[in-house]
């Protein structure tokens, strides 16, 4: 399937699953769609840089804040900027911290960037607990609007619309990545990186633009979150939470294609909220992690990658 | 006429141990270059040192006149040099078609497009990978993985990726190893072809015959160091060169 | 001046946190970011033999030590058998590491909460005067613990023929097998050994402050950035770098506040990493 037809298709699921939303009339629909659409983008965008180029990020929880965060700061800043903008802003910070973050450590071994990148997130958490101006440890309030912009219904629902749009916008780049030159590129230097510069490919270069894209949207995609949880502290925002499940989603649902942080973000960000109303909050945040190490050490290659298998 | 690749006293170490200590070698353009020596003498060494995987401590390496230090490796490939590895380090997750595509892509496709250099279009890409595998009598196995090759049909992707590239020069890094008589006369056939079309060859092997076939000269290295440089069948006759391989 | 002195003692905890990592990143190339949570184990292992027991920490570490041993062989197994056999390390190796530090952290909290815990000595309250200077006990038992633990097993590594195999593995797999050692029970002895000082470097951390199962991930920075820093491979290079990054942090906590330590540690990784990524004493 060519780009602009996928594109389309994914722009017609997203009004299905915004429409059924709609349908079922109940909040909490959306607050839970948020969620899940909110870890496949994160998901994805990982995976950009974890999955097709081999190298993994262990920050995302810094980057994902620094998004959330920017959108604090805007907010007290210019109230009235409306949450898209937010987002790119959000976003485009993110990705330059990524750019730096990648410059300074991805000329080293793989396993330096990842150590960095832990660092950084520790770094990043400890700047902003410092940063009065957007809460600090005390947290900031940002004022949730009761009714949604230009399209009517509660303000969750245009949350959901602003991530579904950015679930769009990533998955499509995911794929048009994998399809094209630059994947064939991300995919050399994982397999092998000294093969692939002796094969002309500029890996430096490329490492750098899949740290920036990745960083950025996963900036994107913190972006909103104030507006969702209305009060937001460092605790919160640096969840470890969400780095486990930007990385289980992907390394569980399929790290060679853009489908398996989808199917990953679904089938893990479900369960966990079927074990949180049953079991316990404990429970639904442990899976994650427990999951993720049984199929690292089990099946390696995710599940879209045991269907691939077995289709061959 | 200059050379096409001048080595001048480049050295490397590793710790305390000297792989390379000061060697001087020219090659000419269009010639066929055999270097050899014992396990350990640092060939693959210069040659990383020559094509940027490495880089080398002291000296310096010219190529096409220009000096390639600071270069990084994917700029020397682009710039005409290419490399086989002598242990085989294919993309284990791509087909061998899409191993062959890596350096048309960035190799070929990314040199500016001109009177010495052209661009294969996207819709002909495939086809000229296939042709690639093809020379190298890889064509059966294109679509598979390199986990489904043999040792040998390793080394032999290794020089279909190194010959997608077009390159000016390219160094073949022991790619007979285990080949049987009949395949090494067909790579020596390839080579020769690939030289009678321009490529200036270096070509590093075990195999004598494969050498005095190829080589119109003769570089040995022991432990670091260049100990001949000439006319092969003067070179195999120098009693030094007699010593290193058969000892004392 | 009394910064700086409080800087080299801390210097010395840090390295018994660190020589974990020395081992299993220096010696055998596996990057176990989760070694802090495995510290943190230890210190609520001691927590658990002092508050339940009422031993002594350090003791309690001590008894733990075997159990740690094993752990650590185990933990190695089942890496070498899912990852470096295959030699798929990189991104699944490291998400492995990854995962069982979050298991870790979050099975703390369950078990334990998210309340700090502490420990009680009757010695952790004194200290020794020399001169001009204070030497809290506090700081200078885990310095004294740290540098017994350190030297002892760069005796053992130096002098006994099961360390100098360790030594042998990390440089030159094959060299050994053909000596017809088995590297693979080598390794595992070897990571072993990495996850038992876990333990006392947990006791000597609730030592010297009091923990809460997320107290980790401020670590990994720090250690990681020592090892680095001290090159890999060199445990007197690991040491120097330890004290170093005690002093720089203890300057800066008195200079700037405290809630800036963890940055500093950050900041000496990013700038070994840019400018001499083989460390001091690198190989």
């Amino acid at each position: 399937m060519r780009a602009l037809p996928f594109v389309l298709a994914l722009v017609v699921a997203a009004f299905a699953i915004f429409g059924a939303g709609r349908a079922i009339g109940n909040s909490y629909a959306f607050f839970l769609g948020y969620v899940v659409v909110q870890y496949i983008v994160l998901g994805t965008a990982w995976n950009i840089l974890g999955g097709y180029t081999g190298y993994v990020n262990f920050g995302v929880t810094a980057f994902f804040a620094i998004g959330a965060y920017s959108t604090v700061a805007l907010y007290k800043l210019v109230p009235a900027m409306p949450l898209p903008v937010m987002v790119l802003i959000g976003g485009a910070i993110a990705g330059v911290v990524g750019l730096g973050t990648g410059y300074l450590t991805l000329r080293l071994r793989g396993v330096f960037f990842s150590i960095a990148t832990l660092a950084l997130a520790v770094v990043v958490q400890t700047l902003i607990t410092n940063w009065d101006f957007v809460g600090g440890a005390r947290g900031a309030y940002v004022l949730r609007p009761k009714m949604a912009p230009l399209m009517g219904g509660e303000y969750v629902q245009y949350l959901c619309v602003i991530m579904l749009g950015l679930c769009v916008i990533v998955l499509a780049t995911a794929r048009a990545i994998e399809r094209s030159s630059l994947g064939y590129g991300f995919a050399a230097i994982r397999d092998d990186e000294a093969a692939a510069e002796a094969a002309g490919v500029p890996t430096l270069r490329l490492k750098l633009i899949a740290t920036t894209l990745s960083g950025g949207f996963m900036g994107m995609a913190g972006a909103p979150l104030p507006y969702y949880v209305t009060y937001l502290d460092p605790t919160s925002g640096f969840n470890l939470n969400y780095a486990v499940n930007a990385i289980a989603m992907p390394l569980i649902g399929g790290t060679s294609s853009w489908l398996g942080p989808v199917v990953g973000a679904v089938l893990v960000g479900g369960l966990q909220e079927v074990l949180r109303v049953t079991i316990s909050s404990a429970a639904n945040v442990l899976v994650a992690g427990v999951l993720m190490v049984a199929f690292v050490i089990l099946a390696p290659q995710g599940i879209v990658g045991l269907f691939k298998g077995k289709r061959r | 006429m200059s050379a096409l690749l001048h080595v001048e006293g480049v050295g490397k170490r590793f710790g305390g141990f000297v792989a390379l200590e000061s060697i001087d070698l020219e090659v000419a353009q269009g010639e066929r270059l055999g270097l050899i020596g014992p396990n350990g003498s640092g060939k693959s060494t210069l040659v990383n040192c020559i094509c940027g995987t490495l880089r080398n401590e002291t000296g310096k390496v010219r190529f096409a006149g220009e000096t390639l230090d600071g270069l990084a490796a994917h700029q020397r490939t682009r710039r005409g040099l290419a490399r086989s590895f002598q242990l085989p380090r294919p993309f284990g997750s791509l087909s061998l078609v899409e191993n062959v595509r890596i350096p048309v892509l960035y190799t070929v496709n990314a040199r500016k497009a001109g009177p010495d250099h052209h661009h294969v279009p996207h819709g002909a890409i495939e086809t000229r990978c296939r042709d690639l595998l093809g020379e190298v009598g890889l064509l059966a196995k294109a679509d598979r993985l390199p986990r489904d090759l043999t040792q040998i049909e390793m080394r032999k992707l290794e020089l279909a990726r190194a010959m997608a590239a077009e390159p000016k020069l390219l160094i073949a890094d022991e790619v007979m190893a285990g080949l049987s008589h009949t395949e090494v006369d067909e790579i020596i056939a390839l080579l020769i072809r690939l030289n009678g079309q321009g490529v200036t060859v270096i070509m590093i092997e075990h195999i004598m015959r494969a050498v005095m076939e190829v080589s119109q000269r003769l570089a040995v290295l022991v432990a670091g160091r260049k100990i001949a440089d000439g006319d092969p069948k003067d070179v195999v006759r120098n009693p030094e060169v007699v010593r290193a391989y058969l000892g004392e | 001046m009394n910064a700086i002195l409080s800087g080299l003692l801390l210097g010395g905890f840090y390295a018994a946190v660190s020589i974990g990592v020395a081992i299993s990143f220096g010696m055998l190339d596996i990057v176990n970011i989760a070694h802090p949570a495995f510290i943190l184990l230890g210190s609520y292992a001691a927590f658990i033999g002092n508050s339940v027991f009422g031993l002594d920490p350090i003791l309690s570490a001590v008894i733990a030590l075997p159990a740690f041993y094993l752990l650590g062989m185990a933990v190695y197994q089942v890496y070498y058998v899912a990852f470096e056999r295959r030699d798929d390390q990189s991104l699944r190796g490291l998400s492995f590491f990854f995962g069982l530090m979050f298991i870790t952290e979050v099975g703390l909290v369950m078990i334990f909460g998210v309340d700090y815990r502490l420990v009680q000595a009757p010695y952790l309250g004194e200290k020794i005067t020399l001169g001009p200077v204070e030497l809290p006990f506090r700081l200078l038992v885990p310095f004294v613990v740290s540098i017994v633990m350190v030297g002892g097993l760069q005796i053992f590594l130096s002098k006994s023929f099961l360390g100098r195999a360790i030594q042998a593995v990390a440089q030159d797999q094959l060299a050994l097998r053909l000596m017809a050692a088995n590297p693979i029970r080598i390794k595992r002895i070897a990571f072993g050994l990495s996850i038992a000082t876990a333990a006392l470097g947990g006791a000597v951390l609730i030592i010297i402050q009091p923990v809460e199962p997320s107290i980790g991930r401020e670590y990994i920075g720090r250690i990681f950035a020592i090892c680095v820093l001290g090159g890999l491979g060199s445990f007197s290079g690991m040491v120097i770098a330890a004290v170093t990054l005690g002093v720089v942090e203890t300057l800066t906590a008195t200079l700037f506040g405290p809630s800036w330590s963890p940055a500093v540690s950050f900041g000496v990784l990013l700038i070994t990493l840019a400018v001499r990524p083989n460390g001091i004493l690198g190989r």
